[in-house]
């Protein structure tokens, strides 16, 4: 009787594991970005992240306190020490004392180097050499160890990419840059779309299921085709604004810049928004908005005071989207925004760019790539509600 | 000024200019043009009403119009013509479509674009659907959900940034910090691969990428229609004595086959127009080229506008099928 609805079925192991494997599968990438931020570009380069989790074994070249920390004890020349900074628990399990042996002793084992001079070192990374006569060289003996280290993890990425003076990875600027671009560019088109919305879903006129029709068709038109047509546009009014008010040389308005990015983001992101808030404001009830006409309000008053605060879930759902739409976008940047001078940058470019120039600086990339993720994942996990929503309510049935 | 101010000072220039015009607009059109009083009190009215819906609709109207409608119009007319110097252009017929079908890039792209279609909605809806069905019944399935959902919100580039790490090659007597190389050697591989470099292989590796982020978009809508489902018939079934795997094929599918096909046709969409993905990681080096990327290379690296627009006009052209579908079908259902 196990498989009557209701009770547990066999499978239900296979399940938690399957699900298990599959949530691994799509962390794990993410995970190995994230990580790797915080490592030195050493540790990046020498080994695979995933090992970076735990205490791994690895080969070390440490040098011993130079000559001139010796000590003389009775008839002893002795040099003593750590290996490893203090508060770094290591354990060691082979050593040597040249680069040709470098796992020749164990742990606590005496053993001597080219030069004569004997050597202990024990698991924690102490060590004494002694010698019968002085010990020369102005640098400190070698000693090659094999142990296992804790991990270990950095901010100083975070650091250069952020706060750095010379600030050679544009990061902040570019930041700021993605910030300027994303909150107008979010907050406009939900005003507009919201009226034309209420009108599409309330008012009565001929020629109003055409314009839902034309909307649902935009929806899918590929930006692509408005990139040289409107980037034309902008240039022709800009040449036109600079010959009216007179502009010249560096007051001149420029085709490319902030405000035809914001009325780019702004008209792609409208047919979205006024499909997402017809859908829902049509579903809001009837009797409220023919009770408030018949007390007289008129179509403004009934849209302010009782459409747009019921209609705050769909608007927020926009917002959403369009957060995360205009703050991921490279293209509409692109073309719309970032000129020669580069002084436009947004954070997608600038790591496209890095992918190009510093491809194999992964603390810099991944630091970067990091620094670009993390807003939207916070606004992600923070009202997922919502997104879900605008996306159940925003794919075309 | 500082741009961050420039935006703030934007959303309030912007936001006041709007509520401006609308409520400046409905009260010219209540006080002024056609008060509600007076000898003509009654025609007024009737009339404002047929004009106020045009108040409230024409900013939308005109963004959409000049933003998406007019571009359309545009593209295909350059598409059609040749940029002379100086600014001028020329009619030059189908010349521009002529010389794109004689560029072998153009049709590596077209068959690229074509295979991502081929696979991508497939192994999205795919993934999406086994994930939706395992996760509705255990007790974690929504934290569970959210996690897969979560690349959603990671933009391409930074996906691409993600992805790179992991294909990453090292020679082979260095340790491998590319996760993929790393298993390739553990399971027998005899030399670390520089995977985006290998011809149709990489393609894959691509589109990889793009499953990886949209599955869990599929994932949720597939989901809220699996809980759709009503009861009965799954009961019904199971009393009938179908095991798991009969009820999810033949009761649970058929009933959310509408849902499926929204699915596949709005990732459809999606692939058409991937750009960035191709962009940022092998810029359609190594027989990777897809449409959008080639068109972008074409308007701004080769700065050839007539060829450019043909291959916008030809995403355009797959795009329709879709385009008239969705109208047909949002029609039907206003009906």
């Amino acid at each position: 009787m196990d498989n009557i609805a209701g009770t547990k079925s066999s499978l239900t192991w296979a399940v938690h594991i399957s699900v298990a494997a599959l949530v691994f599968l799509w962390l794990f990438p993410t995970l190995g970005l994230f990580v790797s931020s915080f490592r030195t570009a050493d540790q990046i380069a020498t080994g695979g992240w995933w090992k970076s989790m735990f205490p791994s074994q690895q080969n070390l070249t440490l040098r011993a306190s130079p000559a001139s920390e010796q000590k003389l004890e009775g008839s002893l020349y002795v040099i003593e020490g750590e290996l490893f900074e203090e508060g770094i628990e290591v354990e060691i399990s082979r050593w040597g004392a040249s680069s040709q042996n470098i796992s020749t002793y164990a742990a606590g084992e005496v053993g001597e180097f080219r030069s004569g001079e004997t050597v202990t070192v024990q698991a924690n990374g102490s060590y004494r050499i002694e010698s019968e006569t002085e010990i020369s060289g102005s640098r400190g003996k070698r000693i090659f160890v094999t142990a296992i280290t804790p991990p270990e993890f950095t901010f100083e990425n975070y650091q250069n990419v952020l706060f750095d003076e010379s600030n050679r990875e544009g990061m902040a600027k570019a930041f700021f840059n993605t910030l300027t671009v994303t909150i107008p560019a979010t907050v406009l088109p939900i005003l507009i779309a919201a009226f034309a919305a209420y009108a599409l879903a309330w008012m009565d006129f001929p020629g109003r299921s055409l314009l839902i029709a034309a909307v649902v068709a935009l929806l899918v038109v590929p930006l692509q085709l408005a990139l040289i047509p409107l980037l034309s546009l902008h240039n022709d009014i800009t040449t036109f604004l600079n010959g009216l008010l007179g502009l010249e040389g560096a007051n001149e308005l420029k085709g490319k810049g902030y405000v035809g990015v914001w009325f780019a983001h702004i008209g792609f992101g409208l047919p979205l928004a006024i499909y997402l808030l017809r859908n829902y404001m049509v579903g809001l009830p009837r009797d409220i908005i023919e009770n408030a006409r018949v007390d007289g309000a008129t179509d403004f008053q009934i849209f302010v005071k009782i459409i747009l605060p019921l209609s705050f879930p769909a608007l927020a759902s926009f917002a959403i989207f369009q957060f995360l739409w205009t703050w991921n976008d490279l293209l509409v940047s692109l073309v719309f925004l970032i000129d020669s001078t580069g002084e436009t940058t947004v954070m997608t470019k600038q790591i496209v760019e890095l992918l190009g120039t510093r491809g194999g600086n992964w603390e810099i990339l991944a630091t970067s790539a990091f620094v670009s993720i993390a807003v939207p994942l916070l606004v992600f996990f923070a009202m997922q509600r919502y997104l879900v929503r605008g996306l159940l309510a925003g794919s075309v049935k | 000024m500082h741009p961050a101010f420039l935006g703030l000072f934007t959303i309030l220039v912007g936001v006041s200019v709007c509520v401006g015009y609308y409520y400046f607009s409905n009260q010219l059109l209540d006080k002024v043009l056609f008060p509600a009083k007076g000898p003509n009190a009654g025609r007024n009215i009737n009339r404002r009403e047929m004009i106020r819906p045009w108040l409230f609709l024409m900013p939308a109207i005109f963004a959409l119009g000049l933003y998406l409608a007019y571009p359309v119009v545009k593209t295909l007319l350059l598409s059609l013509s040749e940029r002379l110097p100086g600014g001028a252009s020329q009619f030059v017929g189908f010349d521009n479509y002529t010389k794109l079908f004689a560029d072998e890039k153009f049709w590596e792209a077209l068959q690229n674009n074509m295979l991502w279609l081929l696979v991508v909605p497939a192994a999205c809806t795919a993934f999406g659907l086994l994930i939706a069905q395992l996760t509705d019944r255990i007790s974690w399935g929504s934290i569970a959900k959210s996690l897969i959902f979560m690349p959603m919100a990671i933009s391409f580039v930074g996906a691409a940034v993600i992805w790179k790490l992991v294909y990453d090659a090292r020679p082979i007597d260095q340790d491998q910090i590319g996760v993929l190389n790393a298993l390739y050697l553990l399971f027998g591989g005899q030399e670390p691969q520089t995977w985006l470099t290998i011809p149709l292989a990489n393609s894959f590796f691509l589109m990889l990428v793009l499953i990886w982020i949209q599955t869990g978009f599929a994932m949720v809508i597939l989901s809220a229609a699996l809980r759709g489902i009503p009861e009965e018939t799954i009961e019904a079934a199971i009393v009938d004595g179908a095991n798991p795997f009969q009820v999810f094929f033949k009761i649970k599918m058929p009933q959310i086959a509408g849902t499926i096909v929204v699915v596949w046709t709005t990732i459809t969409i999606v692939v058409l127009k991937v750009f960035d993905i191709v962009f940022a990681m092998t810029n359609g080096q190594w027989q990777t080229q897809v449409l959008a990327n080639y068109m972008y290379f074409q308007l701004f690296t080769a700065g050839d506008w007539g060829v450019g627009s043909a291959s916008a006009m030809i995403i355009m052209l797959l795009v329709t099928p879709i385009l008239v579908w969705n109208v047909y079908n949002a029609r039907k259902e206003m009906r």
